[in-house]
This record gives structure tokens, sequence and C-alpha cells, in this order.
């Protein structure tokens, strides 16, 4: 395993179409919910405990080898928006696209004839992982950490938010991410006996409607 | 891991010409400048130039709307089946050139829904003199400045107008009003460009999108060969 793969496929530059999303913090941000450093600590905590959760254990699955179409089924039972698993679907798209290119292999060949328009982001992130030589933590780090790392990046450009500060957030949300991981890769370990049921299914209400209003917006400067 | 595996069959990725079923894809021109330099109508004038002879579709770039294909879905220079929007997060530089998967699937969408295709028209959202395009999704680009915009672009150089493959200045008709010297622009564009070709145009004008019009149906000739 190479550790430098990691870095790689969790760098933010890494060509998989996140940087036109801002994981709900666009709507938060006109609801007033984000208005300074204090409150995006407190969306991204709230996203990395619901979210966030799901999709690490998501991709540690993925990255386990579990049945990446059963995987997919199970990330959109827990995805009541159906504004979000568009979005969550155009960006598996387009991480698959990028993960064939740096790590050919014949796994992520499969899921993408399976899924020509796109399995859940989260999924393809771990078989990405797999792809890459990573293992299940690899992968739940990825998930985890894109989870903060988006809507924080967005706030900047949305509330023009002083990178340094946005930066710290990310950086004290750190022992946090670190469990959240620990927890879903825990998750994605029993689903090998125990099947998808084993999943987490948190969920933020508040994401789920604000992206429906926000797929209804007729100005905006990020699709989701 | 077989890193230097060649890309074959639906592993293709971006700039492949041959299309998953083998076929040959469209030819993809891409359009960038600054905000406002005319770069929705030129789309416009080139789909109604063009639109009898060749099968062709769109993709825009807005910032953060869908002003620019709702401007040519009104405008109905096209069926709206052949006219798709990318949404681009702020920075419509990165979805043409940092991370262009967004477009190369519009791209790819299109030629589905409504292919075989010969061209797909790429226009950026506005932007600034160093935007251009990536390689992996356009074969030729243009950039399109006007001489409102001020004169001096030309002589600044940069990317887009240095390094573009047809560099336009359009609405040469506003030059006496706003006090541009198109001859001067002429000269910077050359010295810039050296061999590059750069085109004048105003869309208002009898002969409108012709030049560029030309230029496209050459490329297209080079490209089908």
């Amino acid at each position: 395993m190479s550790r430098a793969a990691l870095l790689v496929l969790a760098d933010g530059r890494f060509p998989a179409g996140g940087h036109a999303h801002s994981g709900g913090a666009e709507a938060a941000v006109k609801a007033g919910r984000i208005s300074g450093a204090a409150s995006l600590a407190d969306f991204c905590r709230g996203r990395l405990h619901t979210a966030g959760l799901v999709a690490a254990a998501l991709s540690a699955a993925a990255a386990l080898g579990i049945d990446p179409v059963a995987l997919d089924r199970a990330a959109d039972a827990r995805t009541p928006s159906p504004a979000l698993r568009v979005a969550g679907r155009k960006l598996g798209r387009q991480l698959m696209r990028a993960a064939r290119a740096a790590w050919p292999s014949a796994e992520l060949d499969a899921l993408g004839r399976e899924f020509p328009k796109g399995a859940h982001q989260p999924v393809v992130l771990g078989l990405a992982a797999r792809a890459a030589g990573l293992g299940p933590v690899d992968a739940a780090y990825c998930a985890a950490y894109e989870s903060v790392s988006g809507p924080a990046t967005a706030t900047v450009r949305l509330l023009s938010l002083d990178p340094f500060d946005a930066t710290g957030v990310l950086a004290r949300l750190a022992p946090e991410v670190d469990r959240v991981v620990d927890r879903g890769v825990e998750a994605a370990r029993r689903v090998v006996d125990e099947g998808v049921d084993a999943l987490p299914a948190a969920s933020a209400p508040l994401l789920e409607i604000g992206a429906e209003a926000h797929a209804r917006w007729g100005v905006r400067l990020f699709a989701s | 891991m077989h890193l230097d595996h060649n890309h074959d069959g639906r592993a293709a990725v971006s700039a492949d010409a041959r299309r998953p079923d083998g076929s040959r894809r469209a030819l993809r021109i891409g359009l960038g400048g600054p905000v406002g330099s005319g770069k929705t109508a030129t789309v416009a004038a080139l789909c109604r130039a063009l639109r009898d002879e060749l099968s062709l579709a769109v993709v825009t770039n807005d910032i953060y709307t869908r002003e620019d294909a709702e401007f040519l879905l009104r405008e109905a220079v096209l069926p709206p089946e052949r006219i798709t929007a990318v949404e681009t997060g702020a920075c419509p530089h990165t979805a043409i050139r940092d991370d262009i998967s967004a477009n190369l699937e519009a791209v790819e969408d299109l030629e589905d829904a409504v292919g075989p295709l010969d061209l797909v028209l790429v226009e950026s959202g506005g932007d600034n003199l160093t935007a251009t395009f990536s390689k992996g999704l356009v074969d030729a680009q243009i950039f399109v400045i006007d001489v409102a915009g001020g004169d001096d672009i030309p002589r600044k150089g940069g990317p887009g107008v240095t390094t573009a493959d047809l560099l336009v200045v359009n609405k040469t008709d506003l030059a006496p009003y706003v006090g541009s010297d198109l001859a001067r622009m002429a000269a910077d564009a050359k010295a810039q460009r050296a061999e590059l070709p750069v085109v004048f145009q105003s869309l208002r004008s009898e002969t409108g999108v012709a030049d560029v019009a030309a230029w496209v149906r050459a490329r297209l000739a080079a490209w089908a060969a």
C-alpha cells in the first residue's frame, strides 16, 4: 500500500467535480445558518456526524469489497432528498472517470458498466481507494474529511470568509473526524456478516430540506 | 496495478477521438473570454450559420445562473435537447481547465441523446484573460474579446489572447464610440500571436459571424480527414 496514493485521492484538486458543490453550505448561508467561522464549525460538525458518517461507512464497506450494487441501494435508502441523490450520483460518475484514469481496475470498470450515469459517490470512492491499493480506513478518512472540507471551501467563496479561519475550523474538527472514521469502519466490518443494514443511517433533515430548496433556486453559485 | 494501461472501450477518459462504441466523436470547440465580450452572441450566430449543414450541440458554463443556456433557448438557435448547462461552483475556469469532468459528461450525454454530432461548442462562463480550455476537453479554442473592453488587451497578452487557436475581436462597430484603435489592436495581436489567426467581427454587420464560421468549417474538415 502506498501512503502517497491516499494523498492523491484525498487532494481537493483531484479532478472529480467536487469544486462545483457546496455540501449544503450555500443553502445554509442563505438561510443564515452559516454566517462566520463559528457557525461554519457547527454546520460542519453536524454534517460530519450525519452525512459524513454514512459516507465514511459506505466508502469503507466498498473498500472492503462488499457488493457495490447493494451499497448503492443502501446509499439511496439513506438519502431522502431526490436532489441529493442526483448530486451524489453525478459526483460518483465524475469520480469514476478520474479514478479509472488514475488507477485502472476491473472492479471500477464493472461498476461503471453497472451504473453508466453514476453510482453514489461514497461507493465509488471506496472502490477507487481499493483500486489505489488503499484500505477501508483510508477510504473512510477520504469520505469523512470530504464531508467537511467541501462546505468549508465553499463558504470561503460564499461569504468571503477568511481562508485561515476556514482551515482552522477543519483543523479543530480533526479529532472528531478520527472518531467518525472509527465508527464508520467498525460498521463497515459488521456489514461483512450482517449485511448492509449494519450501516449507519444518520440523517440531517435540514441538509435534505435545504438541498431540495436549493435545487429550485434560479440563481446559485453551486450545483448542490 | 497497470498505471500505463491503455484506455480502451468504456475506459476512454477524455480526449480520445473514438467513442466507446468505436464511432468517431464530434469535434469540440471551446469559446472563452471576458464577461460581456460576446461569447454567447457568437455561439448563437454560429448555430444559425451552421445548423443546416451540421449536426451540432452546445454546452454552456454559466457562473451562477442558467442565463446563457436560456438565452440560446429563447433565441431558438437549436432545439432545446441540443443545449446543456453545466454548473461551475463560482469558478468557470476550473470547470474548463482544472476539473473538466462535468463538461466531459455533458458533451458525452449530448452525443448519446441527440448524436451522432459533428460539432459541440463548449462556451465558458465569462472569466479573466488567463482562462483557457484543457486539451482533454476541447480540440480547439476561440478566445473572444471586444473593442469596448479596452484596446490594450491584445498588447497585454495572457494565455487566452496569446495561445487560443482563434482570437476574435468582437463589436468592431463600437470602435469609433469607445475610442479603440483597431489597427493598433491588430498589430498587437500579431505581435503576441505570430501566425495564429485573428478575426475582427461585428455581429451587426452584414458579414456577421461568417469568418469565424469559415474557420470552424476548416477545423471540421481537418478533424474529419
